[in-house]
């Protein structure tokens, strides 16, 4: 027999980073991978002023003072306007919405005692999980009217405001499935003991079950927030003043093609810096419940 | 159809009560009375349906024959409400279950202010006085998981008691503690046969159900093949398989 101690194949915890949450985005981004993304658009950058050294001859402004000059354009959208990377937030923000909200209620759908329901549900859930990201917003773009007439009041919906429904359906079907795993993952133990207390159906879900499953639907739930951010330069290609499409913009304006690869990479180190912390997070709210449950 | 009851007619009647889990029958027409304020011990080999005739009781689990009456209330009437009989019929589990999101306090709590929407500081009192009863003083702010199995255990009693049942179940409900926890909680179990509660045990403690049974059933493939007071059925049982089954656990 051999102790713990001499088990040569013993597994070791990992040790949990000690700092606490305040010290979160420090940790995010560590030196390592803001190495890598400065590192990456650097790369790029110099590449383009290799590329304009060898082909043109420079009279003209340097790559990076040119990065500079479109930054605020891509960020937050032409003057007096809402567009850019700020846009692409929004939508990200407002979809997680929508998509969180609906997703919810289609998930209890999924679990519904009534088969009816359930097979409506189910049918939503599995057409919108199954259908690519763009064919949906294209398909809402073309459903959706511009404006509706309700009563005396019309109310404009933008092509930005269309895009983010489009977007948000395919997150709702997606939370749905996560709503329905993580009630189905609560021991049976809880339903029974609610049951032998008189609770109904209704409160268990609300006041018993639902609330321990928020703890494990965070870390999925972020996963897909990520996800949708991602996408969200798809709204570019349906006419939207969002990051991708000033990229496009500015570069067109520009007409030099040493700045595509390291416009494209300022475009990505954005993502990137928005989305990697949230990674990040995800993981360590993942490995914190992980132990609990 | 409500028939009146009165305290002198059993409190829980079983009769010819059949159960099947798709082809397998796990009781085979089971009979028995309950009276009020008397101590049923149900104990038996494991698969025997000594848990399933529990959770018949409280409605968890449907009938496919036969009759149980609480209080003069068919259980499996269509009609009833489950609610309503689940106020009167406090039930407690083997795996404690309690709700691992609430404090001990808020778990004895949560049913008397949500289902009997009585008053929260009148609850908070009675559950303080339950916490204290269960000998849990000073853990009401402990979460489930900072208590042992035998203090989550003591608190799901309470947890029980806060709705004021007739009748109490009690399902294996120290098969999986530590046997030096065992005791707080038969302790606790105790007081309340002696303050006049009604209570259905199954149990593996033999010592304990001698101790306290008023009656003893011992169920065995899903029929009753004895049953009687302590003092006979543990000394002069007459069936091969009660005595087979006493002399391996005693």
């Amino acid at each position: 027999m051999s102790t713990p101690a001499s088990n040569p194949i013993l597994i070791q915890p990992v040790p949990a980073p000690a700092q606490g949450e305040s010290g979160f985005l420090a940790s995010a981004f560590t030196p390592r991978a803001l190495g890598i993304a400065l590192g990456m658009v650097a790369c790029l950058a110099l590449a383009g002023e290799a590329w304009a050294q060898l082909t043109v001859g420079g009279e003209r402004p340097g790559i990076l003072a040119t990065l500079w000059k479109w930054t605020p354009l891509i960020l937050l959208g032409p003057p007096r306007e809402f567009g850019g990377f700020a846009l692409n937030i929004l939508v990200s923000f407002l979809a997680m919405a929508i998509g969180t909200v609906s997703g919810l209620a289609l998930g209890l759908g999924l679990i519904s005692k009534f088969a009816p329901v359930r097979s409506v549900s189910w049918a939503i859930t599995q057409f919108f999980r199954n259908s690519p990201w763009l064919v949906l917003l294209f398909f809402v773009m073309l459903l959706t009217p511009f404006q509706m007439r309700i009563g005396g009041v019309t109310i404009p919906f933008p092509a930005w405001f269309k895009a983010t429904i489009g977007l948000a359906l395919p997150i709702m079907a997606n939370i749905a499935e996560i709503v329905r795993g993580a009630v189905n993952s609560i021991p049976t133990g809880q339903w029974e003991s609610a049951e032998s207390l008189a609770f109904s159906r209704l409160q268990t879900l609300w006041r018993i079950i639902l609330p321990q499953c928020v703890k494990r639907m965070i870390p999925p739930w972020m996963n897909w927030y990520a996800i949708l951010t991602m996408a969200t330069p798809l709204i570019s290609i349906v006419g939207v003043n969002d990051a991708m499409t000033l990229t496009q913009d500015a570069l067109a304006s520009e007409q030099r093609t040493e700045l595509l690869m390291p416009m494209y990479g300022m475009l990505l180190l954005f993502f990137f810096v928005y989305c990697y912390p949230i990674a990040r997070w995800t993981i360590r709210l993942e490995r914190k419940y992980a132990v609990r449950n | 159809m409500t028939t009146a009851w009165t305290p002198d007619q059993p409190i829980v009647s079983i009769k010819d009560v059949h159960k099947s889990f798709g082809p397998i029958e796990v009781l085979k027409g089971v009979s028995l009375d309950v009276r009020k304020g008397e101590v049923i011990c149900i104990i038996g080999p494991s698969g025997s349906g000594k848990s399933t005739l529990l959770r018949c009781i409280n409605a968890l689990v449907p009938i496919n024959q036969g009759s149980i009456k609480v209080e003069g209330q068919e259980v499996h009437d269509p009609a009833l409400d489950k609610l309503e009989l689940r106020k009167k019929v406090g039930m407690v589990f083997q795996s404690y279950n309690l709700f691992p999101h609430k404090t001990a306090l808020e778990n004895v709590m949560m049913a008397p202010v949500h289902v009997l929407k009585r008053p929260k500081e009148e609850v908070e009192a009675q559950a303080r006085r339950l916490i204290k009863k269960v000998r849990l003083e000073g853990k009401e702010d402990a979460y489930p998981g900072e208590l042992s199995g035998g203090q989550q255990q003591r608190v799901a009693i309470a947890r029980s008691l806060a709705m004021n049942p007739d009748i109490m179940l009690f399902d294996e409900v120290t098969a999986a503690l530590d046997p030096e926890t065992v005791k707080e909680v038969l302790v606790t179990i105790r007081e309340l046969a002696e303050e006049g509660m009604t209570c259905v045990l199954v149990t593996h403690e033999m010592g304990f159900a001698r101790e306290i049974g008023d009656h003893i059933y011992f169920t065995d493939r899903g029929i009753i093949v004895e049953h009687g007071p302590p003092a006979t059925f543990f000394t002069s049982a007459s069936d091969p398989r009660t005595r087979a089954f006493l002399s391996q656990i005693l």
